[in-house]
């Protein structure tokens, strides 16, 4: 049976209207910008947009303000916002070799080539908070050293060279895209990275942390991390060249694991793959743990059953969007659902009474 | 393209199509409009700026196959000047006028004026960011670790 049901415009438009001064907070308190958002917030906006997959600090910035600082909600809003653009078509692959790293670190070789640079990094700070960002602050400066241009190569090349690490050979098979075609299982690499990128982190964080604590367990080590701004560029075919259409800031990290070798590969090194919108190192590093829990087959490993190694439950439950709207979608009105499960336990309520007073 | 290690753009007296077309595309709006301010010359519009979408890939360990990566907004415009001159803008974000502007300025550098308006108008956009990477570089310069060893007990 069908019912439909009216009512509650009004109710709906004041809730909106209450949400709005709710998001306003206290008016004697200066309204907070977007562009405050973007510059000062800048960790909440990168995340934003490395799981709306939309590169764009101020759309994301609008998001977290709109969202009042729910971040999933944030991400909601930039997933619509997107479908809403046309595609203008795909870049080429982002050299992350040329990439100007404002931090680059190995925990694998102390003294790589290009050096250990810390960058702006909350490790080695006391996590002690700081009361002075209460008070208005003058605005800190940042030292400068003297530059020198040097490259900065990947570790994983000075392995590479020996062969003791699996090489990541260059192929350009046109990559599948999850935006644009259901996902398909069993799925290759390239959509599993595309999913765990959007994915959300936290959902990715502790799948990575169940690695490391034996479910899956792949012995990873950072060979390397790097943030940096890197270029985009695009074949334009109305030019008939490739252009420069943007720079992206970009983490990228590359783990370095166990491999005892196989009938057909020497014993190496093998790799996990992570890169992400922003500086957004805790994701990129996860993203690269699991990345390589999921490649127990290609690689001839085992399947224990753990979780990040099972491809379907990661890429299934990986997107917050999709989970957060499955799960919200049961606080919304389900009064018709609801009475006819009310009609059937009352039914085999009265049944279970009526025998048990035929027993007695 | 320049692929020089930290995309240190050159300052060549004469630049190159690709060279200024992703010099706009990066430029911030504002220092392009106050280089460049209105009225822009007679054109007629090829194509009406146009927001959209690019997928940025990357590739498995750097180096393998290509995966997508996610989205960047960018904007688009292509005019042709009265002179016949065509131009087409592609510019990182949602702003249209940009997209405008760095496509008039592209059939402009194109004609005879194009001399005159790489040192008026490029010059400045590539010198402020040529600035703006020295600075990031020298900052993140100054984290580099030294490393140094300590005396070990059985070597003193």
């Amino acid at each position: 049976m069908y019912v439909a049901v009216k009512g509650g415009e009004r109710a709906i438009d004041n809730a909106h209207a209450f949400l709005a001064e709710e998001r306003r907070g206290d008016p004697s308190i200066a309204e907070i910008g977007t562009d405050q958002i973007r510059e000062q917030l800048r960790l909440a906006v990168n995340r934003v947009m490395a799981e709306g997959s939309l590169y764009d600090p101020d759309l994301a910035a609008l998001a977290i303000k709109q969202a009042r600082g729910d971040l999933i909600e944030a991400v909601f809003l930039i997933r619509a916002y997107r479908t809403t653009l046309p595609r203008l078509g795909h870049a080429k692959p982002v050299e992350t070799a040329q990439m100007a790293v404002t931090r680059r670190i190995s925990a694998t070789f102390k003294d790589a080539p290009g050096g250990q640079i810390l960058g702006p990094t909350f490790d080695y700070t006391h996590r002690l908070l700081d009361f002075t960002l209460m008070a208005n602050g003058e605005a800190p400066s940042a030292p400068q050293a003297i530059t020198k241009a040097a490259p900065v190569p990947h570790i994983t090349t000075f392995l590479g060279r020996d062969g003791l690490i699996e090489e990541a050979r260059p192929d350009d098979t046109p990559p599948p895209d999850l935006t644009r075609q259901p996902m398909e299982l069993p799925a290759s690499r390239a959509t599993r990275l595309q999913a765990i990128t959007r994915g959300d982190e936290g959902f990715i964080l502790s799948l990575a942390y169940s690695t490391q604590r034996g479910y899956g367990r792949t012995h990873a080590f950072v060979g390397e991390l790097r943030i940096g701004l890197v270029e985009v560029e695009m074949d334009i075919p109305e030019l008939g060249f490739t252009i420069c259409i943007g720079e992206v800031e970009l983490t990228e990290c590359e783990t370095v694991n166990q491999f005892k070798g196989s009938r057909t590969e020497p014993p190496q090194f093998t790799r996990g793959y992570g890169l992400t919108f922003g500086q957004n190192e805790r994701k990129s590093i996860a993203m690269s743990l699991v990345d390589r829990a999921l490649r127990w087959k290609e690689l001839g490993e085992d399947f224990t059953g753990a979780p990040a190694q099972d491809e379907e439950f990661v890429l299934m439950h990986a997107d917050n969007v999709q989970a957060t709207g499955f799960l919200e979608h049961i606080k919304l009105p389900h009064y018709v659902d609801f009475q006819s499960e009310l009609e059937l336990i009352r039914k085999l309520r009265a049944e279970a009474m009526a025998q048990k007073e035929a027993a007695e | 393209m320049d692929k020089s290690p930290q995309m240190s753009s050159p300052l060549p007296t004469q630049m190159a199509r690709p060279d200024w077309l992703g010099l706009l595309a990066r430029s911030r709006p504002a220092h392009l409009a106050a280089l460049m301010p209105d009225p822009l010359p007679d054109h007629h519009l090829l194509r009406a700026p146009e927001i959209g979408a690019v997928m940025l890939r990357g590739r498995a360990g750097a180096t393998g196959a290509p995966f997508n990566l996610g989205e960047m907004t960018v904007t688009r415009c292509s005019l042709r000047l009265s002179c016949g001159t065509v131009g087409h803008g592609y510019v990182q974000g949602r702003d249209k006028a940009h997209a405008l502007r760095a496509a008039a300025l592209d059939a402009l550098l194109q004609t005879a004026a194009g001399e005159k308006l790489q040192s008026r108008i490029l010059s400045p956009l590539a010198k402020a960011e040529a600035e703006a990477r020295q600075t990031r570089a020298a900052k993140a310069a100054a984290t580099k670790v030294e490393f140094f060893t300590l005396v070990r007990g059985e070597d003193a």
